[in-house]
């Protein structure tokens, strides 16, 4: 049987370090069964014999966020046979918190005391014999960053197994008589200590596990209301005995030395400052995307997206399979389909890597909590998290790391807003269609452009408005409260690390879903109904946007080729201009497709441009940009809400403009389109005014409810 | 009743109870927010909100709205 070695602390103790240079380079990162919190697990080095498991960052075992119960849950259910306690040495009273609670689950627990280099450079001294003493475990000082003490904590650790693990005492005499009486209630369990707490704090999640009988629950509700007076609730009567006893045992272990300015505020005092923390914010926001979509990112991107998948392997291919004298529509399925699609997403990859770079050293060093500090003001009135203005930023270069990027935002709730309606903003993909039009219609009139970008950062507004009162993001129970971290030079390895297991679930999806998709589109494209291979003109994608078309006539542009161009840009935005070659006959068209202008202009007007314009900027993105939704979303029905939402999103931005723009400009009222119109438009206006029914229940309902969404 | 949302950049205060209960109030306890703590009000963000403090040795930030629920001293 290996031994379950479990790593708990709080965020930013430097667990994830730890738990990296516990288990080097042999890990397994998955998902918690049914939510979006990573989890990760790892053999020892040096002793695969031993699994350690690395747990959410907590601050507490309380019932109140996925990471908490998602640990608990683990913690009680699975009994791992020991547990290393990550405490920042820096910021011990904190820390030392929820060590009081994995102490009474009565399962061996070691801690590391982290970042005991940096409290030395401050010149505090702990008496580290006396606070082990005091808390009842062994205390090791270990400096994850540096690799130092961390094998001797496990190591401690290990040598714990099977060992009777008394908890310590940290009540006044009046609650622990109460949680005695509670214990001695309760049938042989493992954590009777920890789930006696929990049912004096009245603990529902908690209560609902162990099913009690009646008579039970009502002894124990009659001992609470006996110990507890004066108006105070039980979970405040154990959080200040806890805090109170940690008081206590610091004050006795910790010497302090005088108090002088530290870095980390130093930093502060220009970074989050009045005046200069937009200006701050802005340089370090341009840097960023500077590197990774305008210059590295995109040197890389332009390799394999132009000479790997335009010409090497292609032409390897090419070669290997003329020399096997294959079939030609298998080359061109091959060719034109497998190896265009699944290049077409994978050139995205070098921008991603080097964008998680600078994210992940964002995000190690601090910087990102600062970013949520500065911009929440802004972000949290649309639904949105300060944190969402990354994203949003990163999309206007492409949307797949931008949606990607979306993962440093904790809370579920905002993380999900911000990965619906990022695919909003216009990305670079999109500029070429954005080109034509403009070109084509409006004789290049810069307007075009600029109206394209605020029509997307309107429909991140207004999608935040509508969807904060519904039902699926309704009654946000958890707080903005939020750790400032100090600042710390990230390590290297870590990023690093980080950046690569981002970027290879991305190519997982590459190879999979995006794959599969891209391989279907050619294959209707390429093919008619009897399966010969046939010009884009005749093929099933051809009588299919056929078929569709109708659907868009109140969008102004019921046109089957402008509907098989929308359908092929699923593939990448900038196909549509492609396929509108194709389709009207010209065999090579250039980025902004200028030799069929005078083509478009016979078949569209103005207005039906612009309605398809704005349909294709909006609808679901590309297939890669689904692929990086549905690995954010981690669920099939969410990604499904997701791009039927955009997809709905741009038919009615499209038919409303298209509709009153014709009203407008012509002045005759034509009611079979002005009568759904309007319709339609009470109906925005409705959903965008109406009174948030959700809003301010932050009672224990909501969060129940909220839970019930997030499966 | 003066809750932390009125104090000033630079003030000292204590707390003298957190208001209702529920997820918002727990989170806060978990995180030493309790009677008798003392706070000291760091700063403002640049917008006007969110707000930081220095609470038992670390710096927190918080909502203006989540302030009001901390009655001070």
């Amino acid at each position: 049987m290996p031994i379950k070695l479990s790593l708990a602390g709080n965020p930013n103790s430097g667990k994830t370090t730890m738990f990296n240079a516990l288990t080097g380079s042999d890990q397994r990162v998955g998902n918690w069964p049914g939510v979006t919190v990573e989890r990760k697990e790892g053999k020892l080095k040096g002793n695969p014999d031993v699994i350690v498991q690395d747990l959410p960052g907590i601050y507490s075992l309380s019932p109140y966020t996925l990471e908490e119960v998602v640990s608990r849950n683990y913690l009680i259910s699975e009994q791992p046979d020991v547990i290393v306690n990550i405490v920042d040495a820096t910021n011990i009273e904190r820390n030392l918190y929820l060590t009081t609670q994995l102490t009474e689950l009565g399962i061996p627990v070691v801690i590391a005391l982290n970042m005991f280099d940096d409290l030395a450079k401050r010149g505090d001294k702990i008496d580290l014999e006396k606070l082990g003493g005091l808390l009842g475990c062994t205390v090791i000082p270990t400096s994850a960053v540096r690799n130092t003490g961390c094998q001797g904590a496990v190591e401690k650790a290990v040598s714990l197994v099977g060992k009777e693990f008394p908890h310590i005492h940290c009540f006044n005499e009046e609650i622990e008589n109460a949680l005695i009486e509670i214990e001695s209630l309760l049938p042989e369990i493992p954590a009777s200590r920890w789930y006696a707490v929990k049912l004096f704090e009245r603990d529902a999640k908690a209560a609902e596990t162990l099913t009690l009988p009646a008579d039970v629950s009502a002894k124990i509700e009659a001992i609470i209301e006996r110990t507890v007076k004066n108006g105070c609730s039980p979970e405040e009567i154990i959080a200040r005995e806890r805090y109170d006893f940690i008081s206590k045992v610091v004050s006795s272990s910790v010497t302090k030395a005088p108090a002088s300015l530290d870095p980390s505020a130093r930093i502060d005092s220009i970074v989050t400052n009045r005046f200069l923390a937009l200006p701050v914010f802005a340089a370090v926001m341009f840097l960023v995307y500077y590197v990774s979509i305008t210059t590295i990112g995109s040197m890389g991107t332009d390799w394999v997206n132009d000479v790997l998948f335009g010409e090497i392997i292609p032409d390897f291919v090419t070669g290997l399979l003329e020399k096997a004298q294959t079939a030609l529509w298998l080359q061109g399925l091959i060719v034109d389909g497998i190896i265009h699609g699944v290049g077409a997403v994978l050139g995205f990859l070098p921008q991603m890597l080097v964008l998680f770079l600078c994210l992940s050293f964002l995000e190690d060093c601090g910087y990102m909590s600062r970013v949520a500090f500065i911009m929440d003001r802004i972000f949290r009135s649309f639904g949105l998290s300060g944190k969402s203005f990354i994203p949003m930023l990163i999309a206007t270069g492409c949307s797949v790391p931008g949606i990607m990027a979306s993962r440093t935002i904790e809370n579920e709730s905002d993380r999900r807003m911000t990965v619906l309606t990022t695919g909003f903003i216009p990305c670079g993909a999109k500029l070429p269609v954005i080109a034509l039009i403009a070109g084509a219609l409006f004789d290049n009139a810069a307007w075009v452009a600029t109206s394209c970008y605020l029509a997307g950062i309107a429909a991140v507004v207004i999608s935040g408005v509508i969807l904060k009162k519904t039902r699926l993001f309704a009654g946000d129970p958890s707080p903005f409260i939020m750790e400032l971290p100090s600042y710390h030079l990230p390590l290297w390895s870590s990023v690093l690390r980080t950046t690569l297991q981002r970027g290879w679930s991305f190519v997982r999806k590459a190879a999979t879903i995006i794959l599969l998709s891209t391989v279907i589109i050619w294959g209707l494209q390429n093919f008619n109904w009897r399966f010969q291979m046939v010009d884009a003109n005749d093929s099933m994608l051809a009588s299919i946007g056929s078929i569709l078309s109708p659907l868009f006539v109140p969008l102004g542009w019921g046109n089957w080729r402008a509907v098989v161009a929308t359908l092929t840009g699923l593939i990448a935005k900038e196909n549509v201009v492609g396929t509108l070659g194709v389709l009207y006959g010209v065999a090579e068209a250039a980025e902004d497709g200028s030799e069929y202008w005078d083509l478009l202009r016979r078949d569209y007007s103005r207005l039906a441009a612009y309605s398809f314009l704005l349909f294709n900027l909006l609808c679901a993105p590309c297939f890669a940009a689904v692929g990086a939704v549905r690995r954010e979303m981690m669920s099939a029905r969410w990604t499904l809400f997701a791009l039927g939402y955009q997809t709905a999103f741009a038919f009615i931005t499209s038919l409303l403009i298209y509709q009153f723009g014709k009203f407008f400009i012509s002045g005759v009222f034509e009611w079979q389109g002005m009568v759904p119109a309007i319709v339609l438009l009470v109906f925005v206006l409705y959903l965008l005014f109406r009174k948030n029914k959700f809003a301010r229940k932050k009672d224990r309902n909501a969060v129940e409810l909220h839970g019930e969404n997030l499966k | 009743m003066k809750t932390l949302k009125n104090a000033a950049v630079g003030e000292k205060v204590r707390v003298c109870r957190i208001n209702g209960t529920g997820p918002l109030q727990r989170r806060m306890m978990d995180l030493g927010l309790l009677n008798g703590t003392e706070i000291f009000v760091r700063k403002v963000a640049p917008l006007g909100d969110p707000m930081a403090i220095n609470v038992r040795g670390y710096e927190l930030s918080l909502r203006k709205s989540e302030a009001d629920v901390i009655v001070i001293e």
